[in-house]
């Protein structure tokens, strides 16, 4: 309930605030009233007394009274709220409220209202719920709001966040994978195989013919060098380098690139490996959502007009995707 | 040291509210005072019950963050039209207040129109200025306790209703109405309803003179806008001294106009005594010229004994034609100046601000990226805004890099009203732009109409 690591401070802080209040009530009541001397006329004077630049003088006016009656206010507001609400040192207040339980109740209330939506896009085959206009608008303000910050706001991802527009999936490509995907989050690993290649002059012949599988310029020398070398590879990528969805091991055959295709950057990828982490947004989003975002990241390497040969129960004529 | 031994008091530092009744007055300015509560009020009560297009004419909608006014709708992003409003109207006060002192105070000001309402309830329940003072003082009995109800409960009804239109200038008028007919109001839309019926009921009824004394900024900072030629209300010293009281001692020969009938001071709603000079308390509203023009045509002198008059007409005895012609000096010219400037500038950007917004963030996670073609490509979220009623497709353009490009054909549909964060690519060659940062910027036109376009700056990042 309380942050204090010892029951000390709690009083510490109750000392003082009431201390605090009633020292502000006998001020107010002390000084509402003063005595003043009288000139020799025998009348009251109504200035302080103070005088500057030698004939400035401060007129003693008095407040009106319901001002005062605010004063007095705000100390009886004081109490009422430290009775009520916490703030009394340790004290937690007759109504119990807690900042976490406020955000709670918040949280239901959101539920309430926009729960059923998702449950209903829930119980729909992710093939349609892409199909849904007002899903994607749906999905492409979650992905502006939790994906953009990696993926890019167009989903063409930057250097070591993979682009979710193409046909090139690392953990899978079906509505299932990448649900688990976005669900559970990933852990991509790839240990540094320097040593285990061999020399430097190795990791340079494994990473020209690496290069070569994907048809980009490499010596053809190091090619012939580097393929004997590659074996050390072909545990998690594959003999034929095709890679493994179940690792997370890219295919190296095609022509997208990770971190990148340079002889440079494929050596350090080589060299010092690549570690690499996709939160889990399950928890944080709830299945509802995460449904609604999976079929926004599958509709965007799926138009819709593949969706709907492919089978999906395309009901209402889709809007082109204008991007 | 002295003689007189210094003798001590003690002095409340917080003093009772002194009980003023202002008695009646009729006469040119009370006139005057009740044409700017009808004008004032029926503006107040009846704009929100005015429909344009199937919908209220005049709605602050807070909950979609529209304003409504007649044909014209702002937004959250037209938020310096509020500000512009607002200084036009200081500037406005400003010049009122050179030429003429606190008129805004005196006939115009929501504390002074309601106060005068709940006065007029006042007299009409419980009587005249005397049959309220003997009222005041006389013990509970029920003659008593059904006046006084009777009153609060007039006033109440009419500061409910005015929390009610208040409300209705943020909540559909109508609708409230309903819901409030039925119980079924909102908490929110019944606090804010109690809360201003509640404050219009102590204003007007309880606080009064109180507010301007005590509360009221501009009351205080309105007396830098004075000067020796401004209108204020100013009795007539030269010509009302020695008073009628003075003058039995005095003997006859001398001869002021004052007959000291104290009218000026009954009738004064905030309490003072004009005759001793211009005071802070003074809200200008010439209760006081009236009472004594009155005053004056019982005894047949003539009118304005008290009047509006400068400091200078009365010290150095000019006519009204030299009071007007001191009008225009250079501190009203400046503040008219400033007021005609600022009011064109807005008016005319009202008129010829384009329906449509655009905001360009570029994407923060990546400088650039490489794409096929040795191309750089950067990314930016297009946050497109359509004020129009009507929808419209609109054509998004990026210029300022010659080779820059859009990656897709980018053109958007956005209904009527509406707004949507649109990704963006350009592609552009590097070898055509220098490595760091080049300033670009994105054109979004509505195909129907070339003249809605936006243009907004933004960055391309070429790494290194």
């Amino acid at each position: 309930m309380s942050d204090f690591f010892n029951e000390f401070w709690g009083w510490y802080v109750a000392v003082i605030t009431v201390l605090a209040i009633a020292g502000c009530a006998i001020l107010l009541w002390s000084q509402s009233r003063q005595k003043l001397k009288l000139d020799k006329d025998g009348k009251l004077l109504d200035t302080t007394g103070h005088v500057w630049d030698e004939d400035l003088t401060e007129l003693n006016t008095p407040m009106p009274r319901w001002w005062m009656g605010l004063f007095y206010l705000t100390i009886v507001f004081a109490v009422g709220y430290l009775v009520l609400y916490p703030g009394l040192g340790a004290y937690g207040g007759r109504l119990g409220w807690q900042s976490g339980a406020a955000y709670k109740a918040e949280l239901k209330v959101a539920d309430a209202a926009y729960g059923p939506l998702f449950d209903t896009y829930l119980r729909q085959d992710v093939r349609q719920v892409a199909l849904d206009p007002q899903a994607r608008a749906i999905g492409e303000r979650l992905f502006l709001n939790y994906c953009a910050q990696c993926h890019g706001s167009d989903a063409r991802g930057n250097k070591g966040y993979p682009n979710l527009t193409d046909d090139d999936w690392l953990y899978g490509g079906e509505p299932s994978a990448i649900k688990d995907t976005i669900m559970k989050g990933r852990h991509g690993v790839m240990p540094p195989m320097g040593a285990a290649v061999g020399s430097d002059r190795d990791v340079e012949n494994v990473a020209h013919y690496v290069m070569s599988l994907s048809s980009a310029p490499a010596d053809p020398i190091k090619v012939a060098l580097g393929k004997g070398k590659f074996g050390a590879c072909a545990g998690c990528h594959g003999m034929d380098a095709h890679g493994n969805q179940a690792l997370g091991a890219p295919n190296l055959t095609d022509k997208v690139w990770l971190y990148g295709g340079s002889a440079e950057t494929v050596m350090e990828t080589i060299r010092k490996g690549r570690n690499n982490t996709m939160p889990a947004w399950g928890e944080f989003l709830g299945e509802g959502k995460v449904h609604v975002l999976t079929a926004y990241v599958y509709g965007l390497s799926h138009p819709a007009g593949v969706l709907a040969a492919a089978g999906a129960h395309a009901a209402p004529a889709p809007e082109v995707a204008a991007k | 040291m002295n003689a007189h031994a210094p003798r001590e008091a003690v002095l409340k530092m917080y003093a009772a509210r002194p009980d003023i009744h202002p008695r009646e007055v009729q006469g040119r300015f009370a006139t005057l005072r009740w044409v700017g509560v009808w004008f004032t009020q029926l503006l107040f009560y009846g704009l929100p019950w005015l429909r344009l297009d199937g919908r209220q004419a005049v709605l602050f909608d807070l909950e979609a963050r529209q304003f409504h006014l007649f044909g014209l709708t702002l937004w959250p992003q037209d938020f310096i039209y509020l500000a512009g409003l607002l200084i036009v109207c200081a500037y406005g006060l400003f010049v009122v207040t050179a030429v003429a002192g606190r008129v805004w105070c005196g006939y115009a000001c929501p504390q002074t129109v309601y106060t005068e309402i709940f006065l007029w309830i006042e007299r009409r329940i419980e009587g005249r200025r005397s049959a309220r003072i003997r009222l005041d003082r006389q013990p509970w009995n029920a003659e008593k306790l059904g006046k006084r109800g009777a009153k609060h409960l007039a006033w109440a009804a009419v500061a409910l209703w005015t929390g009610f239109t208040f409300v209705g200038y943020f909540t559909p008028i109508r609708v409230l109405g309903h819901e409030l007919a039925t119980f079924t109001a909102g908490p929110w839309e019944l606090f804010w309803v109690l809360f201003y019926g509640f404050a219009t009921y102590g204003n007007a009824g309880w606080m009064r003179e109180q507010v301007c004394k005590y509360m009221c900024p501009y009351a205080r900072f309105q007396s830098a806008m004075f000067d020796r030629d401004t209108l204020v209300i100013s009795y007539d010293a030269g010509r009302g001294e020695p008073r009628a009281a003075a003058r039995g001692s005095a003997g006859a020969g001398a001869k002021g106009d004052c007959i000291d009938c104290g009218v000026c001071v009954q009738v004064c709603p905030t309490g003072i005594d004009i005759r001793n000079g211009l005071q802070y308390e003074c809200i200008g509203c010439a209760a006081c010229v009236d009472g004594c023009d009155g005053v004056m045509d019982k005894v047949g002198k003539p009118h304005g004994l008290i009047r509006y008059a400068t400091e200078n007409a009365l010290a150095q005895h000019l006519t009204n034609a030299q009071v007007r012609r001191r009008i225009l000096r250079p501190r009203v010219l400046g503040y008219a100046m400033v007021l005609a400037a600022i009011a064109s500038v807005l008016i005319g950007s009202l008129l010829l601000r384009t329906p449509l917004k655009l905001d360009v963030i570029r994407d923060r996670g990546a400088m650039g990226r490489e794409v096929e073609g040795g191309l750089i490509e950067n990314v930016y979220r297009l946050q497109v805004m359509n004020t129009d009623g009507r929808a419209h497709r609109f054509r998004i353009e990026v210029h300022g890099l010659p080779s820059a490009a859009i990656a897709d054909g980018q053109t958007i549909e956005l209904a009527g009203a509406s707004a949507r964060a649109v990704p963006v690519r350009v592609r552009a060659d590097p070898h055509a732009a220098h490595t760091g940062s080049n300033p670009i910027a994105f054109t979004v036109t509505a195909t129907d109409d070339p003249a809605t376009a936006v243009t907004e700056k933004a960055v391309f990042i070429v790494p290194r």
